[in-house]
């Protein structure tokens, strides 16, 4: 699974850590980190991180 | 599992509703009827980015999960009726469907304003289509702006008015301060400065009695006899829920469909209510049914409701509802029910004149946290997160 987060959209709210803390995280600025090919296990996780963004920002591929 | 699952209603809570049925296990059919023409789109860039002109529709649009490919949109057509004991919805040219399970995600509608006067040039603020019309006025050179009501759509609307360039913008509420409902005074206080600095107006305490004018608005009277001109006014005095198309059934039809613990409607296994027409207790809290209008909400109730509707018995659903509101260069962040701790609310953290973190108790509890500010205030609500997760319900 590629996952991939528009950086332009990205606003810094934050959901997605709440929704896959495996796969996103805030840097001590509190800007948007994320490992780009997580395993494929955390699919479901991943999926719920991209709906709870508000901005739509995070894409799934693969 | 075969047979047909209805969607009523084809927004974001209706486009999670399907995608959590098929990860719930739900393999046969879905079909989402829709009455708007678009696919589901994300609803709070309206009052901001597309009123701004920065947000093209395709920017918008849900991405929908693979695995909904399947599934039958009826778009432009809606749902008008209903007999829930003979599991058919009848559509608005007359067809029916049947279904095995239904799942009510129909919304709400903008609450008008029904004082004398005239219709055009009076504006709400709930589909792509009122954004674009409004943005359209907006953008008309020296044209004078009137808010009605100070919640959160009419605070972001007369942001980005302001942040267009609009000159006049009034925001006007019966109540003595923005957004005191949902937060209380001392954010309420906090925000009407930040406003006021950034060149809103606002006419507090009173209401609106009518509007002048002959063809379209040119004034807006209010209660206190105060004549605002006004080229354009935005009404937004909240929502109602669509729900004429249950009636019939015996339901509770009073502020959305009540739900109980599990989102189940009439105590029916087959039907189950979504996002913000859904009025469902919260487990977390106090057990009494409300309607929470949070963006979070759809996600939240969808995936709860596609279990149930599929078999499942998930423990009774206790979602932490989260909202956020971005309002000129600031953005108010909160976690929990703040609404419930109104009367013990604490400073955090910070200044309410700069950034500030707010705490709102109920029994002594920690029931929610708002943080008003920029980004070290909003991380800063984030880390009360667990925290509020692990109080127990208001009830134990």
């Amino acid at each position: 699974m590629k996952v991939v987060v528009d950086m332009n959209k990205c606003q810094d709210h934050g959901q997605c850590v709440f929704a896959a803390p495996d796969v996103f995280q805030l840097d001590e600025n509190g800007r948007l980190a994320y490992v780009d090919d997580p395993d494929d296990a955390l699919l479901d996780e991943v999926e719920e991180a991209a709906d709870v963004c508000p901005l739509q920002a995070i894409r799934i591929e693969g | 599992m075969t047979g047909r699952m209805v969607v009523a209603g084809a927004s974001m809570a209706g486009l999670r509703a399907a995608e959590q049925l098929r990860s719930a296990g739900w393999t046969g059919a879905i079909t989402l009827v829709g009455d708007e023409p678009h696919m589901p789109y994300n609803r709070p860039p309206l009052s901001k980015e597309v009123l701004a002109g920065k947000a093209p529709f395709e920017s918008l649009a849900f991405r929908p999960r693979a695995s909904v490919a399947d599934v039958e949109w009826r778009l432009g057509t809606k749902v008008v009726a209903s007999r829930l004991a003979e599991r058919a919805v009848v559509l608005d040219d007359g067809s029916e469907l049947s279904y095995d399970g239904l799942v009510v995600a129909t919304g709400m509608r903008p609450r008008r304003l029904g004082c004398p006067g005239p219709l055009a040039g009076r504006h709400t603020v709930r589909t792509l289509a009122d954004a674009q019309g409004l943005r359209e006025e907006l953008t008309r050179p020296g044209v004078r702006v009137v808010v009605v009501g100070a919640g959160f759509i009419g605070c972001e609307v007369a942001a980005t008015a302001v942040g267009l360039g609009v000159a006049e913008v009034t925001v006007v509420d019966p109540l003595p301060l923005p957004m005191v409902g949902p937060l209380g005074e001392l954010l309420g206080r906090a925000l009407l400065r930040r406003h006021e600095e950034r060149g809103v107006r606002f006419a507090l305490g009173t209401g609106v009695a009518r509007f002048e004018g002959e063809d379209r608005v040119t004034g807006v009277v209010l209660g206190d006899g105060t004549v605002l001109p006004a080229d354009v006014v935005v009404e937004s005095v909240g929502s109602l829920a669509n729900t004429e198309w249950l009636d019939g059934n015996g339901l509770d039809l009073t502020d959305g469909v009540l739900t109980d613990g599990r989102l189940r409607v009439g105590g029916r296994p087959d039907v189950v209510a979504v996002g913000d027409v859904a009025r469902f207790p919260n487990a977390r809290y106090d057990g009494v049914p409300r309607r929470v209008e949070h963006w979070s909400i759809p996600t939240d109730t969808a995936k709860h409701a596609a279990k149930v509707l599929t078999g499942a018995e998930p423990a009774p659903f206790a979602p932490l509802p989260t909202f956020w509101s971005d309002q000129h260069d600031f953005r108010l962040q909160s976690f929990g029910a703040p609404a419930l701790g109104r009367d013990d609310v604490r400073v955090l953290d910070g200044d309410p004149a700069a950034d500030v973190l707010v705490g709102y108790h109920h029994a002594g509890r920690l029931v929610g946290v708002v943080a008003l500010g920029g980004p070290a205030a909003v991380s800063a609500a984030a880390r009360y997160r667990a925290e509020l997760l692990q109080q127990p319900a208001l009830t134990a």
